[in-house]
């Protein structure tokens, strides 16, 4: 019975170390891709900084008025004038929608008897 | 354990025969007794005493040991904690009111040189001159060849030279990461940005700190690693900034002026939305400060806030305000003005020596910008009053906008504040102020009467400031200003929909020798807008405009700054969200009490 039970003892202690061997090396595992997320994180937050600043060198009050006049003529912009503001009751109320079969039937249709021809014909 | 009985039969027997006293027996027994018990307890206290000296000695050996360890160990950054923070080395951004970034940082490279490594030092030098054409061949050449083993050749350089110095292949020639300010909209809000420099330089870092400016204002919390990377939120706004620096570049080319300014401010939290002061620089590449001459010419000089200048007849309203406000009179009470008027031995005159008198109402003395009916009024004021009332609006103290420059800007103010000073004050002579100055004191007047702090920082909601004339005071005020606008001196103000009220103001500006120019005059016009309902305030001042359209040469503000600050505030009401509105009939010409 006490050879047994130190046997199993023998047998856990090897088990425990053999999993903490394991764990350790998980562990350095795990931390190597940490860092090298990190460094990923570190990277694209530069590249971040650098494309915030183009952009804002892009958008830069200078030269979107030079676009702006360059490209006259097909986008037709101008500074925003004091006509330029509306109402709400100056929108017209969105139509609604019509069924497209129904639309078809009212449609005025030419038939022999409503031809303007005809009528010219008559007397 | 056995105990011995104190008095043992046979002893005692024994001492009764011999005829001894018995109780001594019994007293040696205590004794004895008692000095075994004491040595029981020595012995354990001693060993307690061992044992816990052992413990005390095992605990700081275990101390120390630990001490050392860490004292010799390297230094390590911690691998597994999760970074939240940004690289908060980094500078902070400067954003505009809506997040548009003003200022922000950019990684480039350093270029420096080892000489001592060089292969070829002579064709180093002939190619860094051929890439870079700022740079001196032959000084190079000196450089590398001596006895020097560290030059800085460029503090910062774009990726293209840092390829094409690369492409030289000399190994002495070596590059060092650097944080670069960029200003990506150019010389927009450049006096209010300022400008960057490095501080400490390394081969492997650099400070980078503001040399003027709000960077200069700021730069501990820009560089404030708690912030984390923190933005500064200034008040402006990057549209209508643009907006009015176009503006007020045209008007200043068509004025053929030498320098103009305007600021707008939001009257009611003294929030600056836009300020410009022409000519201007590039704050990425900032010019060098004259260290002779005029300070005013070079471009560097914010004439918004360090221009002190003899503001004219923009500073009328005061006195009338004033003086409504003490209820010394009301608008229509009539003043004398008599032109020209004899104060001792000095005489004062309008405009072209006109006569408006002898008698006007207070509203048509400011819409006729009347000096004799301003100095009348002036004196029923009195000195004392008249300064705690210009003080009160700020206009004795710098402002304390969040400018580096700011402080030094502080008014001129005429040292023994005689009668003629009270005189020349009311109509805006002999006290010089900053265009901010002006604006602040207009919000304070038409915005119902409470003190306004300019800032440059985004406010998160208004905090009312202390009350300085009544609100009627101030609507009447207001209404005299619309009248200007309306039927007075700037007529050329009028932009339908936004009920401009203004006032203009034209002083001859003074000569270094002493005396005043009779050709050159700084041209103000002092604006609120819509006057019904006061949101912004704005002042364009125009330095030695011209107007040559007419016969003769006009200087007068009504026919230069007038115009420029009507195209501004057409350009940048709807900017700021201001529907035109038809203004309610008398609503503001009604005044209670």
């Amino acid at each position: 019975m006490k050879s047994l039970a130190f046997v199993l003892s023998i047998l856990g202690v090897m088990g425990l170390a053999f999993w903490a061997y394991s764990e350790n090396y998980k562990t350095q595992h795990a931390l190597n891709e940490v860092e090298k997320l990190q460094r990923r994180i570190g990277h694209l937050r530069e590249t971040r900084s650098v494309l915030r600043a183009e952009w804002a060198y892009l958008n830069r009050p200078d030269r979107l008025r030079d676009l702006a006049s360059l490209n006259f003529k097909s986008l037709r912009l101008v500074p925003l004038s004091p006509t330029q503001f509306g109402r709400v009751e100056q929108i017209a109320y969105p139509q609604p929608e019509r069924d497209p079969l129904t639309a078809l039937l009212e449609e005025p249709v030419h038939t022999a008897a409503n031809t303007p021809d005809d009528e010219e014909l008559l007397p | 354990m056995t105990r011995v009985p104190l008095r043992p039969l046979a002893r005692i027997l024994e001492a009764r025969r011999k005829g001894e006293n018995p109780d001594a027996i019994e007293r040696e027994n205590i004794r004895l007794r008692h000095e075994e018990m004491r040595d029981r307890a020595r012995q354990r206290a001693e060993g307690r005493l061992l044992v816990l000296g052992l413990f005390f000695f095992c605990a700081f050996t275990v101390v120390g040991a630990r001490m050392g360890l860490m004292a010799a160990s390297v230094p390590e950054e911690p691998r597994s904690s999760a970074s939240t923070s940004e690289i908060t080395a980094l500078r902070a951004d400067i954003v505009d009111r809506n997040g548009k970034i003003l200022a922000t940082n950019l990684q480039t490279h350093s270029l420096y040189a080892q000489p001592p490594q060089m292969v070829d030092p002579v064709g180093a030098a002939a190619a860094l001159a051929a890439i870079f054409p700022d740079l001196d061949k032959d000084k190079l050449e000196k450089q590398f060849t001596g006895d020097r083993k560290f030059i800085w050749i460029k503090k910062v350089l774009s990726p293209e030279q840092q390829q094409m110095v690369h492409d030289i292949g000399e190994p002495g020639l070596l590059f060092g990461p650097r944080e670069m300010r960029l200003y990506p909209n150019g010389p927009l809000a450049a006096h209010i940005l300022g400008g960057y420099g490095f501080g400490r330089e390394g081969v492997y870092a650099a400070e980078v700190i503001g040399t003027a400016g709000v960077e200069k204002q700021f730069d501990d919390f820009l560089r404030d690693p708690a912030n984390n990377g923190k933005p500064l939120e200034l008040s402006l706004d990057v549209t209508i900034q643009a907006a009015m620096e176009e503006i007020l570049a045209g008007g200043m080319k068509l004025m053929n002026a030498k320098g103009a300014t305007g600021v707008l401010m939001d009257s009611l939290t003294g929030e600056i939305v836009a300020m410009a002061s022409l000519p201007d620089f590039d704050p990425n590449d900032r010019p060098v400060p004259l260290t002779k001459g005029d300070p005013s010419d070079s471009p560097l000089f914010n004439r918004a806030v360090q221009g002190l200048y003899e503001l004219g007849s923009t500073f009328k309203i005061f006195a009338a305000a004033q003086a409504m406000e003490l209820g010394l009179l009301n608008a229509n009470t009539l003043v004398d003005a008599d032109a020209p008027m004899k104060w001792g031995k000095f005489t004062i005159r309008e405009f072209r020596n006109h006569n408006y008198g002898p008698l006007l109402s207070v509203t048509d003395v400011i819409v006729k910008s009347s000096n004799v009916g301003t100095a009348r009024i002036a004196l029923q004021i009195g000195k004392t009053r008249q300064q705690e009332f210009l003080k009160s609006l700020g206009l004795f103290d710098p402002t304390p906008v969040e400018l580096f420059e700011a402080p030094y800007a502080k008014p001129l103010v005429p040292e023994k504040w005689s009668e003629i000073h009270t005189i020349t004050v009311s109509y805006g002579h002999g006290l010089s102020a900053s265009p901010l100055h002006l604006a602040a004191a207009y919000a304070t007047v038409t915005n119902g009467g409470t003190k306004v702090t300019p800032t440059l920082v985004k406010q998160p909601y208004r905090i009312p400031g202390k009350r300085v004339i009544s609100a009627e005071t101030s609507a009447a005020a207001r209404h005299m200003l619309r009248a200007v606008v309306t039927r007075g001196t700037a007529s050329f103000g009028e932009v339908e929909g936004y009920a401009v009220a203004g006032k203009t103001g034209t002083a001859d500006k003074p000569k270094p020798t002493g005396g005043y120019y009779d050709d050159k005059v700084i041209a103000t016009f002092a604006s609120v807008f819509p006057a019904h309902d006061p949101k912004y305030v704005l002042i364009v001042s125009l330095d030695e405009p011209v107007e040559t359209s007419g016969e003769r040469p006009r200087r007068t503000a009504g026919w230069t700054a007038v115009p420029v600050a009507a195209e501004i505030i057409r350009r940048v009401a709807p900017l700021l969200g201001l529907r035109p509105e038809i203004e309610p009939e008398g609503a503001n010409g009604v005044t209670k009490g």
